[in-house]
């Protein structure tokens, strides 16, 4: 045993770049949450109604109810295929604080499915009506929020690797918890389309993702040891 | 150290098999008691109240239901994490027992908090912070279930649902606040504020019993789960086949 020559930052690091790195060979992990995302928006004009004014009043809705589903839908590929392949495993043994370790790794999967919302998100605005100036607290509070969904949903997918059905189960563990998120989130953009401050709600999310990067690691990493067990 | 050995005795599932089953009348008792007391007092000897009239004499099912779910929602997190740290497995018995009852009332509170919408607000539904709140509960308590079920190993179950359990415990608070926050019509509380109860004694005291007897039901409920759970954990052992034939 050579014990430890990985320092613990370099090690994340690693994880982290590792883990971009697979997502850029395989792209489709990246656009399907997106093109999901785009799609769900894409139903409410065609479920209510074409017209403008009807649309511009659930823009909020509609953008942050799709941001929920579809970073609901990229958690299944954050542990999945690291168990099937026995990665997790490794990184289990390897020595380093696991929770660490998955912090990088959900890190990435923020960067991989939230950066891209945050991105899509004002066309999904601007189609449902909304004007430029709320566009920066649009970005901010989704790139806040799907934060907080990314490492709350860690803990869900890593509490759901060792049991038989996947998806389902973890909708249905991780949505309610990700109700604040969801609030926070439409009232922050709502509140800036209607051209009011947006400050208060924002920095409740910012608050939840301090909370949540803080301690859903440690759950993560609980949780992930128990399905290897 | 004598603190503890009356611990470790109860954790032991002979024991606490014998002894919940000693207490279950203790507990089942007093809670019948308290409750059709309370329910008479509330129902029968209350007067009406001067806005709601007699619509609010269902608060006497309704608030303890929802005292209830919550509770139930901390025992079990309490009951799972002691489990997860000390690796007591009738701690996770506990949780695993609770968690239908607390849905249960979650429920009922659901169920009554909507009859009681409809004379007061005139839909059965309305989409206030508490009623929200509680709704949002019991979804939580539908997950926790679900996690369990999901696992065929008693032991991974255990252990994965306690880590659901701490995790919901942390955010049962947040979601609350973000809840009332996002909307409240709901009426302020009645029974905790400052300067004493806004009730009168006639309407306080069967609302204080059936709290009471309510908290004794849950009691009662959990010995006679927990039971059932120390029987089907413990099905091949050598106590129980003693037990069995003795």
């Amino acid at each position: 045993m050579s014990g430890l020559t990985t320092s613990l930052p370099r090690a994340a690091w690693l994880v982290l770049a590792r883990d971009m790195r697979l997502a850029f060979r395989r792209w489709e992990q990246v656009t399907h949450p997106v093109v999901f995302f785009l799609m769900i928006a894409s139903l409410f004009p065609l479920a209510l109604s074409p017209e403008p004014s009807q649309l511009r009043n659930i823009a909020a809705c509609v953008v942050w109810v799709g941001a929920l589903l579809s970073s609901l839908l990229a958690l299944e590929s954050l542990y999945r295929a690291d168990q099937d392949d026995g990665t997790l495993e490794q990184l289990t043994l390897s020595g380093q604080p696991l929770a660490v370790l998955l912090f990088a790794k959900t890190l990435a999967h923020w960067l991989l499915s939230g950066i891209p919302l945050v991105v899509a998100a004002p066309f999904v605005a601007i189609s449902m009506g909304a004007t430029g100036e709320a566009f920066g607290v649009l970005m901010t509070s989704v790139a806040l929020g799907t934060g907080v969904l990314s490492f709350i949903g860690s803990v869900g997918a890593a509490l759901t690797l060792g049991s038989r059905r996947g998806s389902v189960l973890l909708s249905l563990l991780v949505l309610p918890l990700a109700l604040p998120v969801l609030i926070f989130g439409a009232r922050a953009t709502d509140l800036a389309m209607r051209g009011e401050p947006a400050a208060g709600p924002l920095w409740l999310l910012a608050a939840l993702l301090i909370l949540t990067v803080t301690l859903a690691p440690w759950a993560s990493a609980a949780a992930v040891r128990i399905s290897l067990e | 150290m004598a603190t503890w050995t009356w611990f470790h005795k109860l954790s032991s599932p002979p024991h606490f098999y014998r002894i919940a089953g000693k207490m279950i009348p203790w507990y089942a008792i007093p809670a019948a008691l308290l409750i059709v007391a309370g329910i008479y007092g509330g129902l029968v000897t209350a007067p009406a109240d001067y806005q709601q009239g007699e619509a609010f004499r269902i608060i006497y099912v309704h608030a303890p239901a929802a005292w209830l779910s919550l509770m139930c929602y901390m025992t079990m997190a309490i009951a799972a994490a002691v489990g997860l740290i000390w690796r007591i497995k009738l701690a996770h018995a506990l949780a695993a027992a609770s968690a239908p009852i607390g849905a249960s009332f979650a429920l009922l509170c659901l169920v009554t908090g909507s009859l009681w919408g409809r004379p007061m607000w005139g839909t059965w539904w309305e989409w206030d912070g508490r009623l929200t709140s509680q709704l949002i509960l019991f979804f939580l308590y539908l997950g926790y279930m679900a996690l369990r079920s999901a696992y065929d190993d008693l032991t991974r179950a255990d252990r994965a649902s306690a880590v659901l359990a701490i995790v919901g415990v942390v955010n049962v608070p947040i979601i609350h606040f973000s809840v009332y926050w996002w909307n409240s019509l709901h009426q302020g509380s009645t029974v905790i504020r400052k300067g004493g109860p806004a009730m009168p004694p006639s309407m306080l005291i069967p609302l204080l019993m059936c709290f009471a007897g309510f908290t004794l039901l849950y009691a009662a409920l959990a010995c006679v789960r927990v039971r059932a759970e120390v029987l089907h954990r413990e099905r091949n052992a050598s106590w129980l086949k003693e037990l069995g034939q003795g």
